[in-house]
């Protein structure tokens, strides 16, 4: 089933300057209860995001007007922990098209990828500088261009390629998805067994 | 098959790779798919959009856990979300053909308990499942991980997904585990020194000596925590204690077949000479009971340690400071004698009869302390009877305790076992996040000695000082 084809995305940033987010963070796991893909955005980032009594939290950057965008820029080692989709499915839901950090978490990185997130591995110091610029303007524009495989800080016009794997990139620039790639080869699949011992 | 010497993991993964994709990933095959309640409707629901069908049926087993109560589970569940999860693994367990212990069912429980302790789970197989903790069944010599929901659909409708192949990593720890120290120490030392990011892009392969003398529950324990230190999973080679461990289990091969796969199974790990992209070693004489301060769970240290300062940490910045001021700790403060409200003894890393029996060590002849609340979940209805039929559950209840039901509970408290806001849990399981035990709760990640030294103290003890 197809996603949104993703080519170039130039917007303003929602800055998320904290380490290790982890996907407990990202959607708690009292919100994993539907059985349906639906709402999760609302629920994202909840308890740093509301308070007990579900008034926001006016220190929280999402609840800040200032800043908003479809790209989200986090820590190092952003996404670990559970392998909950959700999460991925919060940070879509919410309007986020691209997630830039200098450091993923696997499962994270996969789950994204597999619904039309992009995430953007950058270099610490290059993460630096993103932060630093969306403190200097909460406007400023970052422009991610996956055919060229960069990302550029508008304002300053600093650029940094980032790597994606080919196979990858073009179902991204497509909208294309690996369900429908492993249909296409089901009776090579479906023979394979035989060659196993289990 | 080239003659180039080759790790256990490539003996797992290279047969398993249908196809490879040029500057892409591995179309890769899943022998055994285990699915729960919370990550499978959506895949479910996949497939009948796109109007496609199951391929292999057989392959997956469903379990009911992360989402279950922990007491009165004859009793129809109460929360209107968590019983329709229920109903919708159960019918579409049963639309597809599709193995499902249930609530109720006397094979329920915790996914990557059960999937061991019945034999589902072999060595040289390759398993997954939408929960991280899948790493688990590496203990076998087994390559597992845990997967997204949009992989699982992969896994129902093709049984493949799309992985690229990770990096190698070996972690070498040699020499004997010294008095009170317990498999959980191993790992939670490992992540103290490489931190939850340390192993990102590896699938890790446990050596030496110390694994090699762990028995098959303690390697589990040691794998499941391996996805905590970012890797993809850890395996330990299959040897006499792996075998020994399946032999006769419901599931296990039998007879011919049982000789045939012990065969392979041998065949099973690390040449020599073989190269890793990276090699770590300890020693065991460095480790001792461990406990965590912060919110994850490379933030944690030896039980006699204070809390380090941020100047001796390598990632002690504004985050180490957020994780602190979260657990309400300061640096340098001793960990030893702090107060604790909870204790949890459970979970996929420390629900199985060996870390009941640990716990009732300690606890025996003790009384619980009173300001502590305990929970202690068996992780499946086979470890809750082995507990009653060991004596463990008299030696519980005459110092206090009592047992709950199998079941995910208060590791992601999911279900009505939540650790109340800024309350100080002592926990067996694997997260210390935020939040991860309840909304404000704060987690103390420990062995089942530990925590039943809490249980007894009502602060953090040294088990050493009760044995």
């Amino acid at each position: 089933m197809a996603y949104d084809k993703f080519t170039i995305l130039r917007s303003s940033a929602v800055p998320l300057p904290i380490e290790n987010v982890d996907t407990d963070q990202i959607i708690p796991a009292r919100f994993l209860k539907a059985t349906k893909r639906e709402g999760f955005g609302d629920n994202l980032f909840r308890d740093w995001r509301y308070n007990n009594d579900n008034t926001p939290k006016k220190d929280f950057i999402l609840n800040n007007p200032i800043y908003s965008g479809k790209i989200l820029v986090g820590g190092k080692n952003f996404g670990s922990g559970s392998s909950r989709e959700h999460a991925a499915w919060a940070i879509y839901d919410y309007g986020f098209r691209a997630v830039v950090s200098s450091f993923f978490a696997d499962i994270f990185k996969g789950n994204a990828l597999n619904i039309g997130i992009l995430p953007v591995t950058v270099s610490p110091e290059f993460l630096e500088k993103i932060f630093k610029a969306i403190e200097a303007d909460p406007k400023t524009e970052i422009e991610i261009s996956l055919p060229d495989q960069t990302i550029t800080i508008v304002a300053t016009g600093a650029k940094e390629s980032f790597v994606i794997n080919g196979y990858k990139k073009h179902n991204m620039i497509n909208g294309f998805d690996d369900i429908d790639y492993l249909q296409a080869m089901k009776d090579e699949i479906k023979s394979f067994p035989a060659k196993s011992i289990y | 098959m080239s003659n180039m010497p080759s790790t256990l993991f490539d003996k797992v993964w290279d047969p398993h790779v249908v196809r490879k994709i040029e500057d892409g990933p591995d179309v890769f095959f899943i022998d055994r798919h285990f699915i729960h309640e919370v990550t499978s409707p959506v895949a479910f629901l996949g497939l009948e959009s796109r109007n496609i069908k199951v391929m292999f049926a057989d392959r997956t087993f469903a379990t009911a856990d992360h989402n279950t109560p922990t007491i009165n589970q004859h009793l129809p569940v109460e929360d209107p979300l968590s019983a329709n999860q229920l109903k919708a693994l159960e019918l579409n367990s049963a639309k597809y053909n599709i193995s499902h212990w249930g609530l109720n069912n006397p094979k329920n429980g915790i996914v990557h308990v059960v999937g061991p302790e019945n034999g589902i789970t072999l060595p040289g197989m390759t398993i997954v499942c939408g929960d991280s903790h899948t790493s688990t069944h590496g203990a076998f010599g087994a390559i597992a991980f845990g997967i997204g929901t949009s992989e699982v659909e992969m896994v129902l409708s093709s049984q493949c997904i799309m992985q690229p192949k990770p990096k190698k990593m070996r972690i070498t720890i040699n020499g004997k585990l010294g008095r009170g120290v317990v498999a959980k120490d191993v790992p939670l030392f490992i992540l103290s020194q490489i931190s939850a990011s340390g192993a990102t892009g590896y699938f890790i392969e446990f050596a030496g000596e110390v694994f090699e003398n762990m028995s098959m529950e303690g390697r589990m324990t040691v794998c499941n925590l391996s996805i905590e230190m970012g890797a993809r999973g850890g395996m330990v080679a299959p040897d006499e204690t792996t075998f020994a461990y399946l032999k006769g289990r419901e599931k296990a091969p039998k007879g011919d077949a049982w000789d045939k796969a012990l065969a392979y199974w041998k065949t099973l790990k690390s040449d020599a000479d073989a190269k890793f992209d990276m090699e770590l070693s300890f020693h065991a004489n460095d480790i001792e009971p461990q406990i965590t301060y912060g919110t994850n769970p490379g933030l944690g240290t030896g039980i006699t340690k204070n809390i380090p300062l941020s100047t001796a940490v390598k990632d002690g910045g504004a985050s180490y400071k957020k994780s602190l001021e979260y657990m309400g700790f300061a640096e340098n403060e001793k960990l030893i004698g702090k107060k604790v409200d909870y204790v949890f003894l459970g979970s996929c890393t420390n629900g199985r009869i060996e870390d009941f029996r640990a716990f009732a060590s300690i606890v025996k002849g003790r009384k619980k302390a009173d300001n502590i609340t305990a929970w202690l979940v068996p992780g499946s209805h086979i470890v809750e009877s082995q507990i009653k039929e060991e004596g463990i559950l008299d030696i519980l209840n005459e110092a206090g305790f009592s047992l709950r039901q199998p079941g995910c509970s208060a590791c992601l408290a999911m279900n009505d076992d939540k650790i109340p806001a800024g309350k100080y849990a002592v926990s067996t399981s694997n997260r210390n996040f935020e939040g991860r035990q309840g909304p404000g709760a704060r987690t103390l990640l420990a062995s089942p000695l530990v925590a039943a030294a809490a249980a007894v103290t009502g602060i953090v003890t040294d088990p050493r000082d009760l044995m």
